[in-house]
């Protein structure tokens, strides 16, 4: 009896404490709260006010929407703006005259070159500037199309301890007849100043000119009108460049160094302050930041404790070697606010981690340049060893391939920076038609997207999988004939049953380019899907014109006589298709180094790799004949027209410098012929075999590459391409694209691409 | 208050618990007790019963050896069960007290803020007087950055790299003569902002901590502001020292005649997040330019709609536009008819908040902002001042703002591409608005659509995302290292989910002379791992081999029994058999380029393994394997199956003998989605499915396929495996695909027809001069 009595009192208490915790409103949630914050950490919130709702707005929405109409007329105000905001505050819309830009497009914007005068000195790097300008698809020789003009006397270097130095340029471009107070003028500059203030003054009047400047200072830059340019030595090169260092994305992405720095130490004067600070971060083990004093002439003289100590040190690390061995790299100011180091590091795929306060970085309009360096503030520097040791490893690879990108797209050469200022320019001209910034910052870079083209992402091939859109379904092809049309077997019209009957071929283009005139209508057989015939006015380079006409994104490109399955255009379709970027087609050729010569050899021989994928018979993107027609300069193309060759090289050239990547071969069923007399081949050292376009037979043997004139030929644009370019854009590649089944043992059957396997 | 005191004052006395309760008693009587109350009324009575149950018992118990009366449910009982039950008593009592307690602490300190901090009028807020002579700031400097003008030391380093932000508590300021020094005093949009910033992670309301300051005094609208004292006003801020640090949120600037684009009160060196900003007014990297907030999205809800075209191609909706451009307009109209729609203000609507809804042309009349959605672009003029709310009720209805603004400083254009959410024209160019729009693609204008709806709805939807936008901006300054990327801020969450941004992007044909590093995953095979290991070192480019022993209860060979190979030979042994262990990031893997190979692929050439090195250099981002594999979509069953079958596709190349980037290891030991490593290890199986998966999802593309079709393991060990084994082994497969598919929330992996063979292969060639001649043998 007792006993349960005790477990029905036992019971009833722990009902109650059930109860409890059951209405208690989650005493386990306060009793954790409460043990995780200590009482004085109440954390007061604004308040919750009991009037809240009777707040009033902050505006009527009457205020909001009609405003008080301003009684000023625009136009007035426009003119009242050109007098106010010039000089120091000149901005495109009151200092620039877009009235010399008229014309749309390229057309619109020309820039002209003052000629240099008798007896004028221009430094080496000005002549590069110059050279770049001239050479760029912007120049003319006159003055009254000009959009931008560019002084002829040297303007780059305006201190005035330096020989560089031009003096009286005042009075000098007060001469000039065009110069208008300044107005659509850009000048170009890379040192201002002198010891020891070094001002941003250039010792002369720009007025409304536009500057691209180096080391500019946030605080003198006219936002939306100068440009940011870095500064380059005279070493730089005029074309190509090198390219970037990074060879691999090795992992874990850390080198022997986190940090290195290597340079002067100033005692004194303009930007001591952290050049003096820099050796408190060294430790000797992973961070080395070693400062000399002996710079100057009379370094001696403001020497202090540390110098003799901090020379010797610094003698025993090779900057070189740190650049290559070091994960990051610090840029600090030195006297200007930019420093050479700053592209050094960025080729060397040494992330910047710039101590440059009020630095305006360069072409900053449109690079995001978080993505590729450490922007560190001059007063935190103790902080930057955490800092960059908090940096993760996947963001220094990110960061390291960005640095690499950057390098390559806009600062490699003279050509490049020069061109990317120019087209900043450009884009604040024609602002509806201008590049966006992931165009800028997105591989293969601002230069290579034109936005005449189109200013819609989707349409390059470069920025599918970023966007996650995939490529086209169909394609259209263009069939480049020259033989008149005579009868009904012909090959180009065998070629348009195959390509025709193909499901993604969605219309045919002909371009006609035979000296007999366009042929009518009714003489080509119907078709499937829309046939088109253009007169290409007997011009090679026509081929690649920017055919409005193109509907598709792919392009499958066609000599008249080429041989082709549907089944094979079928698959080099769906591997284009893995491929947009790239040219996916069937006859390869291969350049090599010839070192006899000193001079690029281009050969037509079986090999075990190729680095061009003949057009005669390819797939790429349609954007690339758009680049082919405005990127190119008109004297390759020039070129093309004149000899009726090459042209097919160059599109080679222009899309392996877009991708850095070699093009894509895919299988083709085996059909050539031998050539008749091998003593036609230029090279009687080369192997016979050849893999010529298949000549069908009946054909005469005139065609022109059978020609050893055209051989020749073919070597001197390769030659010539790369003098142009620069560098030598091809990449070899040493497979090519099978179906999965091809030649396997199993049953014909079981395959899709079975017609490509047949002899 | 007072009650909260009490409470704490007196938890562990057991006759206050009482007083309480009757305190709580009462005040139901009278009725007026918040739910709060309510709340613990409930549990203070329940407690009383509890108590009052248990004391009565513990008093009855205590006095039970004077009375042998006691109430009929106490038992009488033998002295040496007492003290048990008085201990027994104890313990419950102290549980329930202590229960009880921890009850009521915390509320206490809750309603302390409650009742007499949170809930009190914008009226009962203390009252400063500001002196006549009072200092008056000087007036923003231009030339302000960052680094000049900002005290960057207040912030610190932390490793949230986040700024921490206080508000000043609100205060009602007036002249000397009583005069308040703004009209509207906190304004229901301020309001909402501070208490946005309240509850984010950067506020604090530690002043000494804090690294922005954010003043209480409502600055939004410089119409209701008396200038020169709210200047007065912010000096007299304890924090003040310059305005260093501190941050202003004002949406209209200026005001008659010539309305300048900054808020007009002088504020020393405060940062200024402005509507209407002009480029000479902007500091650019120091102040941030944000949109005037537009009042009407939050009554009117207008739904997403589908991007495409629109029944009217421009729209325009502003009422208050100069004549000289409604001139324009009209002249467009005339030559494109239709397709644009001009509208006005209703003359014959009264004025008011009615008549801000309504829009009209020539007597017909339209809802604003509805109207919006129906045409594809919508003119945004400038007005007095270059902000207009009109841009933002633009973006809500997915309408593309045409911009005709000059100098505009555009909202957030330090972190927006306004060139995907908008077309800025120069005010010039205003007749030539017709053609430019036109040549705008319509896949293009699309995809602008869709973005300015992704702009309003993260950016403009509220004072909270205005303000959050406000300081994510200024916080990315301060730590730029860890700044959000031009895709965060830019990509819509349809494109962010799609999108792939590869780790490996830049285009690389890595040297061939560093080689690649073999992995060999072996458990007691040693025969066959023997045969491997010969066959492999006689592949040139093999740098080094790495031999994963898997097998915890037998010790590898001896060193002396192990073939001799020319590259250095390594021996792993791991703690556990998971094939995990395969995919680890060994520090011995030197190479970029690892090639994953089991034990019993013997049949492989050397021409094969070295044409491989060679094609994965060309995709170093890819998997470049031998044995191909296929998923495919049964549909009678409804889900993925996997396929070994000869086949014309491939998805998958199987890990058994595959190359690839040595940070793919990374990625699966540390970066895996899901529980998807431990259910690899836990099941024996898919590891390279896995690893397909992972690699197709980071990089958006299919693997490579190398050589031709053939037999890997020994002739003679094909027998072992059955039909049923195999079958199962199938369906396990099968389920494998699925269940990664639904953890990765998508089928990354991608088919493709096509494989990679040398240049010549089966061509008509002289072997000899093959570089790789020996592929396809089976």
């Amino acid at each position: 009896m007792q006993a349960r009595k005790k477990y029905v009192l036992l019971g009833l208490c722990a009902c109650c404490w059930l109860l409890l915790f059951y209405w208690g409103g989650g005493v386990q949630l306060r009793l954790l709260k409460l043990l995780g914050r200590q009482r004085g950490e109440v954390v007061h919130l604004w308040p919750d006010w009991t009037d809240r709702a009777l707040l009033p707005g902050y505006a009527q929405l009457d205020e909001l929407q009609t405003g008080l109409g301003s009684a000023e007329s625009p136009r007035q105000r426009h003119q009242a703006w050109t007098g106010i905001y010039k000089d120091s505050r000149c901005r495109m819309e009151t200092c620039f005259d877009f009235t010399r830009c008229r014309r749309r497009g390229r057309d619109g914007f020309r820039v002209y070159v003052y000629p240099s005068e008798k007896g004028e000195h221009v430094s080496e790097s000005y002549r590069k500037i110059l050279t770049s300008i001239g050479e760029s698809r912007y120049y003319t020789t006159d003055p009254r199309e000009a959009c931008l003009f560019v002084l002829g006397i040297d303007t780059l270097d305006r201190d005035q301890l330096s020989g560089q130095f031009v003096t009286n340029l005042d009075d000098r471009i007060k001469g000039y007849p065009l110069w208008n107070d300044g107005r659509n003028h850009l000048i170009f500059n890379l040192y201002s100043g002198t010891w020891p203030n070094y001002t941003e003054d250039l010792g002369f009047n720009i007025g409304q000119a536009i500057l691209a400047k180096a080391s500019l200072n946030t605080e003198h830059f006219r936002p939306g009108f100068d440009v940011s340019i870095p500064l380059f030595s005279k070493d730089h090169p005029q074309k190509g460049g090198e390219r970037g260092w990074l060879v691999r994305n090795t992992v874990p992405p850390r080198r022997k160094y986190l940090l290195m720095f290597k340079g002067k130490r100033y005692l004194t004067g303009i930007g001591s302050d952290t050049r003096n600070a820099l050796h408190h971060i060294h430790n000797g083990k992973d961070i080395v930041s070693l400062t000399t004093c002996r710079h100057g002439k009379d370094w001696e003289k403001h020497k202090d404790a540390r110098c003799d100590h901090d020379n010797l040190e610094y003698e025993r690390f090779d900057y070189q070697e740190l650049l290559h061995n070091s994960t990051f790299c610090l840029v600090p100011r030195g006297r200007r606010l930019g420093s050479f180091r700053f592209l050094e590091s960025l080729q060397a795929a040494c992330i910047p981690v710039l101590l440059s306060n009020g630095w305006e970085l360069p072409f900053s309009d449109v690079i995001q340049w978080n993505q590729a360096v450490i922007e560190g503030d001059e007063r935190l520097l103790l902080q930057v060893p955490s800092t960059v040791r908090a940096v993760g490893n996947e963001r220094v690879m990110a960061l390291r391939q960005r640095t690499q990108m950057l390098w390559e797209a806009y600062f490699s050469s003279v050509d490049k920076i020069v061109l990317t200022t120019l087209e900043i320019i450009k884009d604040r001209v024609f602002s509806h038609v201008s590049r966006n910034k992931y165009m800028w910052n997105a591989l293969p870079g601002g230069l290579l997207v034109l936005p005449e083209y189109s200013t819609h992402l989707a349409h390059f091939p470069f920025y599918y999988l970023s966007l996650g859109v995939s490529s086209g379904q169909e394609f259209t092809a263009i069939i480049h004939a020259i033989s008149p049309l005579v009868s009904q077997s012909q090959p180009i019209m065998k070629l348009l049953q195959v390509v025709s009957k193909s499901k993604y071929c969605s219309q045919i283009i002909i371009l006609w380019n035979s000296e007999k005139p366009l042929p009518h209508r009714s003489k080509w057989p119907p078709m499937p899907v829309p046939l088109t015939v253009t007169d290409g006015r007997r011009k090679t380079s026509s081929r690649f014109l920017p055919n409005m006409a193109i509907e598709t994104e792919a392009v499958l490109s066609l000599d008249e006589d080429t041989v082709l399955l549907t089944s094979e255009v079928n698959f080099a379709f769906l591997v284009w298709r893995s491929f947009p970027e790239r040219i996916v087609g069937y006859p390869p050729r291969s350049h090599f180094w010839d070192p006899v010569k000193l001079a690029w050899g281009y050969t037509s021989k079986w090999t075990n790799e190729y680095s061009i994928v003949l057009t005669g018979a390819a797939f790429y993107h349609r954007y690339y004949h758009y680049l082919f027609s405005h990127y190119l300069p008109p004297s390759l193309r020039a070129m093309v027209d004149r000899t009726s060759n090459c042209e097919d090289i160059l599109m080679n050239f222009l899309v392996s410098s877009v991708t850095h990547l070699p093009p894509i071969k895919v299988a083709q069923r085996k059909q050539y012929k031998e050539l008749p007399s091998p003593q036609v081949r230029p090279h009687p050292s080369m192997v016979n075999l050849t893999n010529e376009l298949p000549i069908p037979e009946g054909t005469k043997m005139s065609a022109p590459w059978a020609n050893p004139e055209h051989f020749t030929q073919r070597q001197e644009c390769v030659n010539s391409f790369t003098s142009w370019f620069g560098y030598m854009p091809l990449v070899h590649s040493q497979f090519r694209l099978d179906p999965v089944l091809f030649k396997d043992q199993v049953s014909v059957l079981r395959k899709k691409y079975k017609d490509l396997e047949r002899a | 208050m007072k009650e909260g005191v009490l409470f704490r004052q007196h938890q562990l006395n057991l006759p206050y618990y009482i007083t309480v309760f009757d305190r709580c008693t009462i005040s139901r009587r009278h009725g007026s007790v918040t739910k709060k109350c309510g709340y613990e009324i409930i549990s203070c009575c329940l407690l009383y019963t509890t108590l009052y149950s248990g004391v009565g018992r513990l008093s009855m118990c205590a006095s039970g050896k004077y009375s042998s009366r006691g109430p009929a449910l106490i038992p009488r009982m033998k002295t040496k069960h007492r003290i048990y039950y008085i201990t027994l008593f104890s313990v419950v009592l102290l549980g329930l007290i202590a229960t009880g307690m921890f009850q009521f602490w915390p509320h206490s300190i809750e309603s302390t803020a409650d009742w007499s901090l949170d809930r009190r009028s914008v009226h009962d807020t203390p009252l400063v007087q500001l002196p006549i002579s009072s200092p008056i700031p000087e007036r923003g400097d231009l030339s302000c950055r960052m680094h000049t003008c900002f005290d960057v030391y207040r912030c610190g380093y932390n490793p949230k790299n986040r700024i921490k932000v206080y508000i000043y508590p609100l205060q009602r300021f007036v002249d000397e003569l009583g005069v308040p020094i703004s009209s509207t005093g906190l304004s229901r949009e301020y309001n909402d902002l501070l208490s946005a910033i309240s509850d984010s992670d950067f506020y604090t309301d530690d002043v000494t901590r804090a690294c922005l300051f954010v003043p209480s005094i409502d600055v939004l609208n410089q119409n209701s502001l008396r200038i020169r004292e709210t200047a007065q006003a912010l000096a007299l801020l304890p924090r003040w020292d310059k305005g260093m640090n501190h941050l202003l949120f004002n949406m209209l600037p200026g005001g008659p005649p010539d309305y300048s684009t900054a808020l007009d009160v002088p504020r020393d060196r405060a940062l200024l997040a402005g509507g209407g900003f002009s480029t000479w007014t902007y500091r650019q990297g120091y102040d941030v330019s944000i949109p005037v907030y537009s009042p009407l999205s939050a009554d009117v809800e207008l739904p997403e709609k589908q991007p495409g075209p629109r029944r009217y191609f421009i729209l325009s909706s502003q009422t208050a536009i100069h004549r000289e451009y409604r001139a324009e307009l009209e002249r467009l109209k005339e030559e494109n008819g239709e397709a644009l729609l001009l509208l006005d203000k209703c003359t014959n609507l009264s004025q008011g908040a009615a008549s801000a809804r309504k829009r009209c042309y020539k007597g017909q009349v339209f809802d604003y902002p509805q109207i919006l959605q129906e045409s594809s672009f919508c003119v945004v003029l400038r007005g007095a001042r270059l902000g207009q709310a009109t841009l933002s009720d633009v973006l809500q209805a997915g309408c593309i703002p045409v911009i005709l603004a000059d100098s505009y400083i555009l909202p957030f254009s330090e972190v927006l591409d306004w060139k995907r959410a908008s077309v800025v024209i120069p005010e010039e160019k205003l007749p030539e608005m017709y053609t430019i729009l036109k040549s705008i693609p319509h896949r293009q204008v699309e995809e602008m659509q869709r973005q300015t709806r992704w702009f309003w709805d993260a950016y403009f939807s509220s004072m909270k995302a205005i303000g959050m936008t406000v300081l994510q901006i200024i916080n990315d300054r301060i730590y730029p290292y860890a700044a959000r990327t031009y895709e965060q801020w830019n990509n819509p969450p349809v494109v962010k989910w799609s999108s792939v941004n590869s780790p490996l992007f830049l285009p690389l044909i890595p040297p061939r002379s560093p080689g690649f590093t073999a992995v060999v995953l072996t458990y007691d095979r040693i025969e066959s791992l023997f045969r491997v290991i010969t066959e492999i070192s006689k592949v040139p480019s093999l740098a080094k081999l790495l031999v994963v022993w898997n097998n915890q209860n037998k010790s590898p060979p001896e060193e002396s029994l192990w073939p001799k190979i020319a590259v250095p030979l390594k021996v792993v042994r791991t703690k556990e058999n998971k094939l995990s262990n395969r995919f680890f990031p060994y520090d011995e893997i030197e190479t970029e380029a690892v090639l994953a190979i089991d034990d019993d692929i013997i049949m492989l050439t050397s021409d094969e393994l070295q044409f491989g090195y060679e094609v994965w250099r060309e995709f170093p981002d890819r998997l470049v394997g031998y044995p191909g594999r296929l998923h495919l979509w049964d549909h009678e069953m409804g889900k993925w199956k996997y396929e070994s079958e000869w086949t014309n596709e491939v998805s998958m190349v199987l890990t058994g003998a595959a190359f690839y980037h040595k940070y793919f290891n990374y990625l699966y030991t540390y970066k895996m989605p899901g529980d998807i490593k431990n259910w690899v290890d836990a099941h024996m199986n898919c590891e390279d499915i896995a690893m397909n998966f992972l690699v197709a999802n980071i990089t958006g593309k299919a693997p490579i396929k190398v050589t031709p079709r053939k037999k890997f393991k020994c002739p003679e060990c094909t027998a072992i495996d059955g039909l049923s084994l195999d079958q199962t082994h199938m369906v396990e497969r099968s389920e494998c695909i699925n269940k990664f598919a639904s953890v990765f929330g998508t089928m990354p992996l991608k088919v493709v027809e096509h494989r990679a063979d040398p240049v010549l292969y089966k061509d008509d060639f002289p072997e000899k001069l093959k570089s790789f001649p020996n592929i396809g043998s089976l």
